[in-house]
């Protein structure tokens, strides 16, 4: 076997250097009843490096591939061009094969491009510090609301109709065991986010309020007004991003008064892979940091003085505190942090700006086209890269129609919201660098056949 | 205060000199292919970029629809181009350890090799360029791959069901306790608070249950560094909601006990939840299906070979009981007899179970966005479909017998307090004993960097003083062995004799010896822009 | 003024109905260098044994448990700063909090100096 280095003699050497009779002997531990006498029946032997790649190469190409059509999904993972360098940067062995960097003198490169990255998502939110990654935005997401508990004492959080109804279910299931109370309500198809809701539920129990920017329908509201009634009240404000290429366009929530953002870091670097793995971004103000979870890198000396970094602040989590511990995550994201960060530095901030303003100005062109399709309305009035039109029938069916004719049309409200009626019609497009002109005129004119 | 069991006192390095008067000095600071590396943000500028972007979706006539709320002020993101992109991060991956580099005996990690075939199939457009929200019909391919994953961790592991949105371990914990914690619900004995876990235990055990709203309790072990059956037994009640074992547990062996427990347990009205982090030591040769666990996580990133990558991503799919399984989280996959796969997320939920499961499913929820980690899951796939049940049940058996090869090797220079007892599984442990003094663990560690490996995972589990646990492996051959374990030894005999050089190890790594102490007390945890340099007057 | 010691390494010195608590020495020794330290808010009320503070280093948090019963009239704000006075000065400038005893003879239980001596010395 390929990946087996051991000979038979080299076995056989072994065993009598440790004085075993045959292999059984050092599973002496098992219970007989429990040993299994030979391979698992019923499962395939090894197979051949060819062998196994046909077999999935296969199921590959079982898949609608999203670069080989006109392609609209977005709804918290994004479609955007990858630069060649990062998948080959990311391939390295030494960043591919490494464990999590425990061993800082051994680790420094691991170590430095975290504290690289933890700075380039800090500026990104607005925020003062950013830990090393979470698992994703939606588990992201929880953390926060159970570090606001934590800081605040309360356990009643507030969260925004237009967060993402994935990040709500997370929420909800952890809280049905946590016990902390969610305020939620579903989305309306409409133009206006629902800060009013918001302000109205904030009272002195809210540990946090909880609010998605841009949100699920793509829409951009100010977070100030927000932001003060809830310190008003001391509670604090997450704001929750799900595309991080909106910062590059617009301003950070960190600006606006959030004291803890999160997010999904998939646009930059990481690419759809059908959900996974996505790397979640954590961030908050300065004060809060013992408060956090997640691995934290910081900066240090060594025993000559010079700069190096170490994971620090360790105390927090559950390998020292263990059921004391701010979280029970252990592995993170690295690979995925590492790949955002590559994506985020090749762009640089003029970059950012750039691709940033490319989505926007694809995302008007569209929506502009769309909206002169007879019978379709265009929702938002604010957005970034997505936004939602409203069809005149039930928006699931014309996404499958749609898919038979090779276009990926977006994300139906209907697949997000099952059984809310009102949303039934709505239908979620996000466009992004990777869309061209030709693949808008594509949607619409397919729309128009299909509506006609 | 409790005291530190752990035995590691962290002290700060003492200073070792500048190296300034050294004659192998250099004017860079580089040593030759050993390359120091700035911070970006010292390198780049805001106006530099890698990546040249196609304008022609830019129009400048449209105006924004950004609300209002265009960002002006400066983000502070340096940019590279490609070149010193790809020479900034090649420099950095050159101060890190790798199983690419050399063996990587962190115990209880299961750092075997990760074949560039997972990496290959992963990235194939199929798999890596699919939307998770793709109307199902055009992603039946993933479909497939998660369910045929699904259907070699049941195999292998003698279970009911799986689990697989999980994004790691930990993850996968908190998703068996869940279920567990919904079954009792079911029961009609939410009431059940006390999950008892060994103190040897990983903490995410404790973290896990406490984070669920369970209240965690020790179970003792017994000299041999097992569970103490009869304490345990002693300890069940209708207070008991589950046990959380490792198995093999954290000091490299297996629980004997372990169907004893699961009856005890079982008839005291509990569930039993094992940590499947050592999968790796019994894959193909024992099922925990027959050992009576109820759940089990499955570190994808261990004994499936997906990569580590410096710290993540992993994956944690969870294996369950018949009593578990309808618990389980949303979404799932699941093929009916026309061939296709569904693609279960919370509308269908109910619909589905009464369709196929007579009404019997009844998940606790979502525990993340999407369906799991898609990417990890067609490396595993691979992995899998690679060894086949052969391969599998040889990679337990070299894992054992390396690990056995490099206890009986060192027992003479290392103490190893649980040798006695019999053979080990897959890792090896041993602990300080014996060590001049002032010479600790840490001084071994950091004596074996200079050597050239990674060293083994140190002040775990708590249950051994100056924790050592080598774990090294399938991957590593004969030969590796015996160079690691000329290198351990030399090492613990320089410890044994108080060789005070030791002390100042690694001289040889990219970094001596870091002052985490100080990076605690005054934690730096992002970059600051020096203040701007006044103008020099003219 | 008279000063007793806990068998989980707290000390406690009680002038009239007040005290003063921190961690001994010996405890401080055992944790290396201390990063941390957390001390109770004034007016917290709390039992004998209740987890009062936390001290850590970078490998280990540890709670400090209250030898007495009472409500915390001072926490050492000099802490924050500079946890580092826990390592240099544990039984003096590094201590951790006062506290207004309800029930003074809780401290009948609790070892003086020659007796914890003598307990660290079996450890």
């Amino acid at each position: 076997m390929r990946y087996l280095p051991l000979t038979t003699d080299d076995r056989r050497q072994m065993l009598h250097a440790v004085g075993a009779e045959s292999i059984d002997d050092l599973f002496v531990d098992v219970p007989e009843a429990a040993r299994l006498s030979g391979p698992i029946e019923g499962l395939p032997m090894h197979a051949s490096e060819m062998a196994v790649e046909r077999h999935m190469s296969a199921l590959a190409r079982r898949n609608l591939v999203a670069g080989e059509v006109p392609f609209f999904l977005g709804a918290g993972a994004y479609r955007h061009h990858v630069p060649a360098s990062v998948d080959h940067l990311i391939q390295r062995g030494e960043y591919l094969t490494a464990y999590t960097p425990y061993q800082p003198e051994i680790a420094q490169g691991t170590l430095q491009m975290l504290f690289e990255f933890q700075t380039q998502v800090a500026r990104l939110f607005g925020c003062d510090v950013a830990n090393a990654s979470m698992y994703d935005g939606s588990t992201a997401c929880w953390e926060a609301i159970s570090m606001a508990g934590r800081v605040t004492r309360r356990k009643r959080a507030v969260l925004s109709s237009g967060l993402h109804p994935h990040y709500v279910s997370v929420a909800r299931t952890m809280a049905k065991f946590t016990g902390d109370t969610l305020d939620t309500a579903a989305p309306e198809l409409n133009a206006m986010t629902d800060g009013e809701r918001l302000l109205a539920a904030i009272n002195g129990e809210t540990s946090c309020v909880v609010v998605q920017y841009p949100d699920i329908l793509g829409r951009i509201a100010d977070l100030s007004a927000v932001a003060a009634r809830a310190h008003e009240h001391g509670a604090l404000l997450i704001a929750v991003v799900t595309e991080p290429v909106a910062l590059g366009a617009i301003k950070s929530p960190g600006e606006m008064g959030a004291d803890i953002v999160v997010g999904e870091g998939q646009s930059l670097g990481v690419g759809l892979q059908f959900g996974g793995p996505y790397v979640g971004l954590f961030a908050c103000k300065d004060k809060y940091v013992r408060q956090m979870p997640g691995r934290l890198c910081g900066e240090t000396v060594d025993a000559e003085g010079k700069r190096g970094f170490v994971l620090t602040l360790s105390t927090r989590e559950q390998h020292i505190r263990r059921e004391k511990a701010t979280s029970n995550i252990c592995t993170n994201s690295g690979l995925c942090a590492l790949a955002f960060s590559i994506h985020v530095t090749l762009l640089g901030e003029a970059g950012l700006r750039t691709l940033a303003s490319i989505n926007h100005d694809g995302a008007v062109r569209a929506a502009e086209r769309l909206g002169k399709v007879p019978g379709v309305r265009v929702v938002n009035d604010s957005f970034f890269n997505e936004f939602v039109v409203e069809l005149p029938v039930e928006a699931r069916p014309v996404v499958r129609t749609l898919a038979d004719r090779g276009i990926l049309a977006g994300v139906s409200l209907g697949r997000l919201y099952p059984g809310e009626e009102s949303l039934a019609n709505g239908l979620l497009v996000a466009v992004t660098e990777t869309t061209t002109a030709d693949d808008i005129d594509a949607l619409a004119e397919a729309l128009e056949e299909v509506l006609a | 205060m409790s005291v530190n069991a752990s035995g590691w006192r962290p002290e700060r390095p003492a200073n070792g000199g500048s190296g300034a008067g050294d004659a192998t000095a250099t004017f860079s600071g580089n040593r030759a292919l050993m390359l120091d590396e700035a911070l970006i943000f010292e390198i780049g500028t805001a106006e530099t970029t890698g990546v040249d972007l196609d304008a022609s979706m830019l129009d400048d006539g449209r105006g924004n629809r950004l609300g209002g709320l265009a960002r002006t002020a400066p983000i502070g993101l340096p940019g590279l181009s490609e070149p010193e992109t790809v020479r900034h991060y090649t420099r950095l991956s050159r101060q890190n350890y790798a199983i690419d580099l050399g063996l990587f005996p962190l115990g209880s990690c299961t750092m075997k090799h990760n074949p560039r075939l997972n990496e290959r199939m992963a990235r194939l457009p199929g798999f890596a360029d699919i939307h998770p929200l793709q109307p199902v019909d055009t992603v039946q391919g993933a479909l497939a791959v998660i369910n045929e994953l699904a259907f070699w961790l049941i195999d292998l592991t003698g279970m009911h069901g799986v689990a697989m949105s999980p994004k790691a371990g930990a993850h996968g914990e908190l998703c068996g306790i869940l279920c567990i914690k919904a079954a009792l619900e079911k029961r009609g004995e939410g009431d059940r608070k006390v999950v008892l876990v060994p103190e040897s235990a990983h903490g995410t055990n404790p973290a896990t249950a406490a984070f669920a709203g369970f209240k965690v309790e020790g179970i003792p072990a017994n000299a041999n560094g097992r569970v103490d059956l009869e304490a345990l037994k002693a300890r069940l009640g209708p207070d008991v909601a589950a046990v959380m074992i490792t198995n093999p547990n954290t000091c490299g062996l297996f629980e004997p006990d372990m169907k004893a427990i699961s009856d005890a347990v079982h008839a005291a009205g509990g569930y039993v939840y094992c940590d499947g982090a050592n999968f790796n030591a019994i894959v193909g040769r024992v099922r925990p299906g027959d050992l009576g666990i109820d759940a089990m996580h499955i570190n994808l990133h261990k004994t499936f070979s997906t990569p580590h990558g410096g710290g993540g991503p992993g994956s944690g799919p969870v294996v369950l009981s018949e009593a578990l399984s309808p618990f389980g989280p949303l979404p799932y996959t699941a093929r009916t007899a026309d061939g296709h796969i569904h693609l279960i997320e919370e509308e269908r939920a109910e619909e589905f179970s009464n369709e196929h499961f007579g009404g019997k499913l009844d998940s606790f929820g979502r525990m993340t966005a999407f369906h799991g980690q898609m990417g990890m899951f067609t490396r595993a796939l691979t992995y899998i479909l690679s060894h086949g049940a052969d391969g599998l049940r040889q990679v337990a058996e070299d894992a054992v017998l390396n690990a056995n090869y490099v206890l009986r090797q060192l027992e003479g220079v290392l103490e190893a307090p649980f040798a006695h007892s019999g053979p080990c599984m897959h890792e090896a442990l041993f602990s300080d004993e014996g060590f001049a003094d002032g010479f600790s663990t840490l001084d071994v560690a950091k004596g074996l960097i200079d050597e050239g490996y990674h060293p083994m995972t140190m002040y775990f589990p708590l249950v051994v003083h100056g924790a050592m646990l080598v774990e090294p492996t399938e991957t590593e051959s004969k030969a590796a062995l015996d160079a690691f374990i000329g290198s351990l030894r030399a090492v613990a005999e320089r410890a044994r004799a108080g060789d005070a050089a030791l002390k100042a190890a690694p001289v040889h790594a990219p970094r001596r010896r870091l002052d985490e102490t100080l990076a605690a007390r005054k934690p730096i945890l992002a970059w600051k822009d020096p203040a701007p340099v006044a103008e020099a007057a003219e | 003024m008279s000063r007793y010691f806990t068998r989980e390494h707290e000390w406690i010195e009680v002038t009239g109905n007040g005290a003063t608590v921190g961690i001994t020495d010996y405890a401080q020794h055992q944790l290396g260098d201390i990063v941390f330290a957390e001390v109770p808010a004034v007016g917290r009320t709390l039992a004998k044994g209740d987890e009062a503070a936390v001290v850590e280093s970078v490998k280990a948090a540890s709670d400090v448990y209250s030898p007495v019963s009472g409500t915390v009239t001072e926490g050492n704000e000099a802490l924050s700063d500079d946890p580092s006075l826990v390592n240099s000065a544990a039984e003096g400038d590094g201590w951790f909090f006062r506290i207004d005893l309800t029930n003074p003879s809780e401290l009948d239980g609790l070892m003086d100096e020659d007796a914890y001596k003598s307990f660290v010395a079996a450890l």
